[in-house]
């Protein structure tokens, strides 16, 4: 190992550090705002809300996204809800609370600092989005709503129906319009950034492909913020939209950017099972279904063919309370998803290859009625149906555990920015706040924090000092740049083989899901590293990407973005590899108590992970390291029992 | 499973398209439609032919970038719902399905089945949000909102934007889509500052977009796939004729 990172987290007692920081923070003048020019990629909850922010301080921003509308960030997906710690209930919840649950939820692979802060901000977030129209659950007394979510015994949890991703994102997208129509921002959809300039070692600049027209672009800027989401995609199948991409971040990686902690991923334990070969993703069903579903499998293994309900009381086996009384079926969503795992593995599974659990609402039924479930989780209820054609208010529904999340990202300081200067990472894309595995509705809360109040406070701390430095986009490493883009996308168009791009991206996730997904261990792991470069040289001598560079071409899209994941992975294999030792959503067998709980070895891996690229399609990269130092929590072993 | 199908191709906005026949052997009934045109795509692409184009991306009903009329109807036969959420099942073997675009002026085809929607941005940047500027809201509990008007408002903003009103409409309206997210903040306590602006704004973005007018067919509400209804349209229409009142009379 080699360097420690220096995180620039202020000093200070906890609670007074963001405070302190903002006091010492640089500023930009107003008048001087419009003279800086910044690009944002990504227009999910974090790009979106950093862009209208931003735009509205009167800079002037350039916002990119691939879809064909700002709205459609796959941020719009996420269901359940939106942590603050308010404590409206009056259930004992605090900013403290909420910063401990989040830290401890990540087994201690987290920086203090920025999670505390992530916990003292959210609650303004509740106050924005409420003014932008938001229009979260209330009770009949008119006040706000919450439920209680994975991995927290208080309610925290705001939500909107089971779309509450959907309007938080309209609303930073209702804000970023307002932007786009004040001449503040300017919108490029359908645009995908395909390169990350470097001018003197700052980011100064994207390059893109118009996704409709082919044409490359160069963009100069003063400053560069990737908010592209995770690399979930990674595994193949996923919760994931179908577009989310490593692309972004991957390209930044390869410019010089350190890529922290990439084996962190989470497997969300509540997804409708696989179904078939043809399948292009998994659907998530919300964990709120965990507030009032029982998880169980049958007890006797002849009993897995039967139908549920055939099923006696005595002879199941409800697996997450027995192991965990105290969470019970709301235990995080590593430790249920690895359960989920177990039972499976030792032949309890339900379903098509016995690749399932139930999740059982008969009971929360006859307590609460029918209708009670149908108003709290109809919609999930409704999708279920759509999907496996089976009625889940009369046998419980199966599931299994989907990739879901990605906690590792690029890494970057308190002031969010990477180690390259002028290049910030917001969102699902950098690695900072929630360790080793998320809790349930604290990605929403991230996402909206980053963008709309933090980022707009540390930017400045970057732009202060760059007035009049913005490159023209002729200048020599712009062209470099562009020609690279070029020659990339002329070799995949010129290789014509055999296989299709599916096809590579099908089989890179299948063995990574096998070796690096919900256990993995030192051979898996090295096989897996032997085995990509081999896939990797099979795409670049017979993939087939038909179609030409300077039109619309899907394939080629899918293409870019798989060559990118059939070097990450490796990646991700490597880390998964040095980290020697069970955290959060990294479970390696070699580290287990008896009762096959994670064991983490605080002494030696208390520290961020951060990759330096070293040339070439993906030899060895350089390992840096960023202790981790925990001045107010004490390091203690999760237990949810 | 087995289907036949006719299928829009079109290279460019500009160039002539026409419906070109596929057929697809042992599809399983739990394939969705998606998948379906996946792996056509993927044969397609093995023979060295050009795959169709198609968005799509959460591909579970959410993120509203599917625009295929399948059968003649926006999003297909199965409703509430989009086209991603259609499983193959929902077809007869042997069935001649016709997949096209979303026909509305307002849309150019980009290509094949991929058209161009940015008409549906444009009409919220016309005044389609609350100029609550970031830092300045008061505490969420400060202000309360009734249940009823909350759960109500929660029902028009749930629009997913895809468009299939539009698509499904003779007229090619784009009504139901405005109203929802003038009737979505007209509700709110929080839209009332700017209601009349909002309401006038983005009816007559609506308008220079070249979308027709609503004439009551209720088609919009029919393929809906968030199930957003049609009285939010005469919801709507009230708030216009109270703005444009109001501003004829100088207020
Ligand atoms: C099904 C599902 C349910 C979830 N539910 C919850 C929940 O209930 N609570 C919670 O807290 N979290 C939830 N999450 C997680 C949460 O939704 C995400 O982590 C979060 O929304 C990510 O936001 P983001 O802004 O970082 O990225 P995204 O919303 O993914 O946005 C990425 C943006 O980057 C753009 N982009 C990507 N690559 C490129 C490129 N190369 N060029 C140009 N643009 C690019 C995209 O167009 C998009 O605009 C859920 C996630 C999923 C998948």
């Amino acid at each position: 190992m080699t360097g420690t990172l220096d995180s620039k987290t202020p000093d200070g007692p906890l609670p007074e550090k963001w405070r302190r920081h903002q006091n010492n923070s640089r500023l930009v003048a107003p008048n001087n705002r419009r003279k800086f020019e910044i690009i944002i990629v990504g227009t999910g909850l974090a790009g979106g809300s950093a862009a209208a922010t931003l735009g509205e301080q009167g800079y002037n921003v350039k916002s990119f996204c691939y879809q064909d509308s700002p709205r459609r960030a796959h941020s719009i997906a996420a269901q359940g809800g939106i942590n603050a710690a308010k404590n409206y209930p009056n259930d004992g919840d605090s900013v403290y609370r909420l910063f401990y649950d989040t830290i401890k939820g990540g087994d201690f692979r987290s920086r203090e600092a920025n999670v505390y802060r992530l916990a003292e901000v959210a609650n303004s977030i509740i106050d924005q989005c409420v003014e932008q129209g938001v229009p979260f659950a209330r009770e009949y007394g008119g006040l706000l709503a919450n439920r209680s979510f994975g991995g927290a015994q208080v309610s925290r949890t705001f939500y909107a129906r089971g779309q509450t991703g959907q309007q938080l994102l309209l609303g930073a997208y209702q804000a970023l319009s307002r932007q786009i129509a004040a001449g503040t921002v300017t919108m490029f959809p359908q645009t995908e950034m395909l390169d990350l300039v470097l001018v003197d070692g700052h980011a100064k600049g994207i390059i893109t492909r118009n996704l409709i027209t082919g044409e490359i672009v160069r963009h100069a800027a003063d400053a560069v913020v990737l908010a592209t989401g995770g690399y979930g995609n990674v595994f193949y199948l996923s919760t994931n939209a179908r577009g989310c991409n490593v692309t972004a971040t991957y390209r930044a990686y390869k410019k010089g950017a350190l890529f922290a902690n990439p084996c962190y991923t989470q497997i969300h334990p509540t997804c409708i099972p696989v179904s078939g070969d043809y399948q292009s993703k998994l659907t998530l069903m919300s964990e709120s279904l965990r507030n009032d579903g029982r998880v169980w499998v049958p007890k006797r293994k002849e009993d897995c063919a039967k139908a549920p309900n055939d099923i006696p009381e005595a002879d199941r086996d409800y697996y997450l309370e027995r192991k965990y009384p105290s969470y019970g079926n709301l235990a995080p969503r590593d430790i249920s998803s690895r359960s989920a795992k177990e039972v499976c593995d030792e032949g309890h599974g339900v379903g098509p290859g016995g690749r399932g659990v139930y999740l059982d609402f008969k009971d929360a039924i006859a307590r609460l009625g029918e209708d009670t479930i149908r108003e709290r989780y109809g919609n999930l209820f409704d999708i279920y149906e759509k999907i496996t054609g089976d009625n889940a208010y009369h046998a419980p529904m199966r599931i299994y555990p989907a990739v879901h999340y990605t906690m590792g990202g690029l890494w970057v300081d308190y002031n969010l920015m990477s180690n390259i200067p002028g290049l910030h990472v917001i969102g699902e894309a950098n690695f900072s706040d929630h360790g080793a595995n998320r809790l349930g509705a604290s990605a929403l809360m991230q996402g909206l924090a980053d963008g709309y109040f933090v980022l707009p406070y540390t930017l400045p701390n970057y732009l202060a000092g760059q007035l009049g430095k913005r490159p023209a986009t002729d200048h020599p490493e712009f062209i470099k740049a562009e020609a690279d883009v070029r020659e990339r996308t002329r070799r995949m168009l010129e290789v014509d083989g055999k296989r299709s791009v599916d096809s590579f991206h099908r089989e890179l996730g299948l063995l990574l899901w096998d070796k690096c997904g919900m256990a993995r261990n030192a051979a898996g792991l090295q096989e897996a590293i032997a085995r990509i470069p081999q896939l990797r040289e099979e795409f670049w001598s017979n993939v087939n990407v038909p179609g030409y560079g300077e039109t619309f071409n899907q394939s080629l899209e899918r293409a870019g973005r798989v060559a990118d994941f059939l070097e990450f992975g490796e990646l991700m294999c490597r880390d998964a590899l040095a980290r020697d030792e069970s955290c959060g959503g990294h479970f390696r067998e070699e580290h287990q108590t008896a009762e096959g709980e994670a064991l983490r070895n605080d002494k030696e891996f208390a520290d961020v992970f951060a990759w330096e690229y070293q040339g070439g399609p993906a030899p060895e990269p350089k390992l840096h390291t960023e202790p981790l130092v925990f001045e107010s929590v004490h390091l203690a072993t999760r237990s949810y029992k | 499973m087995n289907f036949k199908l006719k299928i829009w191709r079109q290279t460019t906005r500009e160039a002539k398209g026409e419906l070109k026949s596929y057929e697809i052997e042992d599809i399983s009934p739990a394939t969705s439609f998606l998948e379906m045109l996946d792996i056509l795509n993927e044969q397609l692409t093995t023979k060295g032919a050009e795959p169709i184009a198609f968005d799509s991306d959460c591909r579970e009903g959410i993120c509203g970038i599917c625009s295929l009329t399948i059968n003649g109807e926006a999003h297909g036969p199965s409703h509430p719902a989009a086209a991603c959420q259609l499983y193959m099942r929902e077809f007869k073997e042997g069935e001649t399905i016709t997949v096209e675009p979303f026909r509305v002026r307002s849309f150019p085809i980009v290509k094949d089945l991929v058209i161009n929607r940015s008409a549906l941005d444009r009409i919220v940047q016309a005044g389609g949000f609350v100029s609550a500027r970031t830092g300045s809201a008061p505490e969420a509990n400060s202000i309360l909102v009734p249940k009823h008007n909350a759960d109500v408002a929660m029902e028009a903003a749930a629009c997913i934007g895809c468009g299939a009103c539009a698509a499904a409409c003779p007229n090619a309206s784009a009504m139901l889509f405005t109203a929802a997210k003038i009737s979505h903040l007209a509700l709110l306590p929080q839209g009332q500052p700017e209601r009349s602006r909002r309401v006038l704004r983005m009816v007559r973005q609506m308008d220079e977009e070249g979308f027709g007018n609503c004439t009551n067919t209720y088609e919009c509400e029919a393929v809906c796939p968030a199930e957003i209804s049609a009285s939010f349209i005469a919801r709507m229409n009230r708030e216009y004729a109270i703005a444009s009142l109001r501003e004829r009379m100088g207020e």
